[in-house]
């Protein structure tokens, strides 16, 4: 049996590990192994071994063909084959496509929940203003509540002003 | 600076204690982070890299928990400074491996660490000794919030702090804890533990030592997944889990006691024996067998010895930290030697084993016609 990583020399380490009721499998030669610090506590994680290998498979699958580039770094899938990691974050939305099922795989969800650095949950709070803004106005729109709607687009105007004011800056 | 005068001494951080440090060792909360619109460490050109961290330091080496704290490029440290850190567990192997262009921010308490340019451009660490993940969390999480004031982040609403690994992605959060867990091994019990942790999400493997095999009797558990879960709930989860690892290795402790009193003796009298006795002596028996003693100071049958001895041996021995005291270049026989003459020496005022725990439960004699 080849090592899975450098696929020259002879597996020697083996790992497995179930993952949401998945087994998954990895074959390591010695120096692979090393390389890979699957004895390191602080950096290695089986997982990331694991799911990076499986990844780079289930990504060439989803783009068979097409060879994509990422605009801002340069980054091909075959570099990502080759280190199961990505160039920059904007290859994210490059190779979308092809890393959808392979998050759905790994995660838990592919929808972020949790920690949001503090600018983007301001916008993020000013686009749910915005929202019910809007239906305010809407609603007084149809009631012919003019006076209302007067006031609402005013409003609306403001938390525009304000949501470019973020963007820009 | 010098990392070695900057670092705790062996034995010092050995007597840092926690909540149930008698079988988890320490806890730890690592998050991961980008800048906004620079390629990843392992993809940008080394200017790139440069900045980045020209970028990162300054802003971390400003924050207020860092005060006094350790501050270098990784090409400024040798191999042995490094290798110390690993030992120490406050860089993983990966950075060690990293020269100009990388860096390392280690606060006074070594309770913050921060590896810049590593496979993200920032992997920020707190530790704790013992169980104490959620304060590892509030923590690690304080620091972040500080540092997004000073440097922007690659983010995006829908799949969060964007990371060089997709396995990162969202959270970035990695929770774990080392965990010793010497009668789950003895009574034969890891695998299905092991496997039953898998089963929720979480992986569990040996912390020392190559594929299964797990030195030392210690383990790591820490989750998998980071996107689709709140760090808080990650935590949770995770802290739940421990819980009954603890409680596990408790009573496999109580029950070998109990019904196999003679091979807990034995294998401790044993360790003891070679230990205390041996003048060649490897890294890798070494942790084994420490292992056996220390959890022989659990259960009572080294009075007067502090379990902070064996924790001290366990990183003295280790290669980096015994080369580290002697100027010439050691080979991997002479340093087992000098592991020997260390181990015998510091274990001379401990006497054997108590043939009987003092502490409860007494484990009662195997009858001859029982075995
Ligand atoms: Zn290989
Ligand atoms: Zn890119």
């Amino acid at each position: 049996m080849l090592c899975d990583i450098c696929k020259q020399n002879v597996a020697t380490v083996h790992l497995t590990q179930m993952v949401e009721g998945k087994t998954k499998k990895v074959d390591l030669c010695e120096s692979c192994s090393k390389a890979k610090g699957v004895d390191d506590p602080t950096g290695f994680s089986l997982a990331d071994l694991l799911l990076g290998l499986g990844a780079a498979q289930e990504m060439e699958q989803a783009m068979a063909g097409g060879e994509i580039k990422c605009p801002h770094c340069g980054f091909t899938q075959a570099d990502f084959k080759k280190a199961g990691r990505l160039g920059c974050a904007d290859c994210y939305a490059t190779f979308g496509e092809g890393l959808e099922s392979l998050l759905k795989t790994m995660h838990k969800g592919t929808k972020h929940v949790g920690k949001t650095p503090h600018a983007f949950r301001q916008s993020q709070d000013l686009a749910d203003k915005l929202k019910s803004l809007q239906s305010k106005l809407d609603k007084a729109v149809h009631d012919e509540d003019f006076e209302t709607a007067a006031h609402v687009r005013d409003e609306i105007n403001q938390v525009k002003n304000k949501i470019s004011e973020l963007t820009t800056s | 600076m010098d990392i070695h005068e900057f670092l705790t001494s062996p034995a010092e951080a050995s007597k840092r204690s926690g909540p149930h440090d008698r079988i988890v060792l320490s806890s730890r909360v690592r998050l991961a982070r980008n800048l906004r619109g620079m390629a990843f460490p392992g993809w940008a050109k080394k200017p790139e890299r440069v900045k980045a961290l020209e970028t990162i330091r300054p802003a971390v080496e400003g924050l207020r928990q860092m005060g006094g704290a350790f501050s270098e490029s990784m090409d400024n440290l040798t191999a042995l400074d490094k290798q110390i850190l690993v030992e120490r567990h406050l860089i993983s192997r990966e950075h060690a491996a990293k020269n100009a262009g990388s860096g390392l921010v280690l606060n006074k308490e070594e309770s913050l660490c921060v590896m810049i340019n590593e496979e993200d451009h920032l992997r920020m660490q707190s530790l704790r000794p013992g169980l104490q993940i959620k304060d590892a969390w509030q923590a690690i999480d304080q620091v972040d919030s500080l540092l997004e004031k000073k440097v922007e982040y690659a983010f995006s609403p829908n799949l969060g702090y964007l990371t060089a690994c997709p396995t990162n992605l969202g959270t970035g959060i990695r929770v774990s804890a080392m965990l010793h867990l010497p009668a789950l091994v003895l009574g034969e019990q890891i695998n299905q533990i092991i496997q039953a942790v898998n089963k929720l999400g979480l992986a569990v493997r040996g912390l020392y030592g190559e594929g299964t095999e797990a030195l030392g009797n210690v383990f790591q558990v820490s989750n998998q997944m980071t996107l689709g879960e709140a760090e808080t709930d990650i935590v949770e989860r995770l802290n739940k889990v421990l819980a009954q690892l603890i409680e596990h290795e408790e009573n496999a402790r109580a029950t070998l006691l109990e019904s196999k009193p003679k091979v807990i003796l034995n294998q401790i009298g044993r360790a003891y024996g070679i230990l205390a006795n041996a003048h060649s002596i490897s890294s890798k028996e070494t942790m084994n067998l420490l292992s056996l003693l220390r959890l022989g100071v659990d259960i009572g049958l080294f009075p007067g010895t502090e379990r902070s001895l064996v924790d001290e041996l366990f990183l003295i021995t280790q290669p980096a930290h015994l080369q580290k005291r002697y100027s010439e270049k050691l080979s991997a026989e002479e340093r087992d030697l000098l592991r020997a003459d260390m181990l015998r020496e510091r274990l001379r005022h401990v006497s054997r084993p108590h043939p009987m725990p003092s502490s409860s439960p007494s484990p009662r004699l195997d009858k001859p016609n029982e075995s």
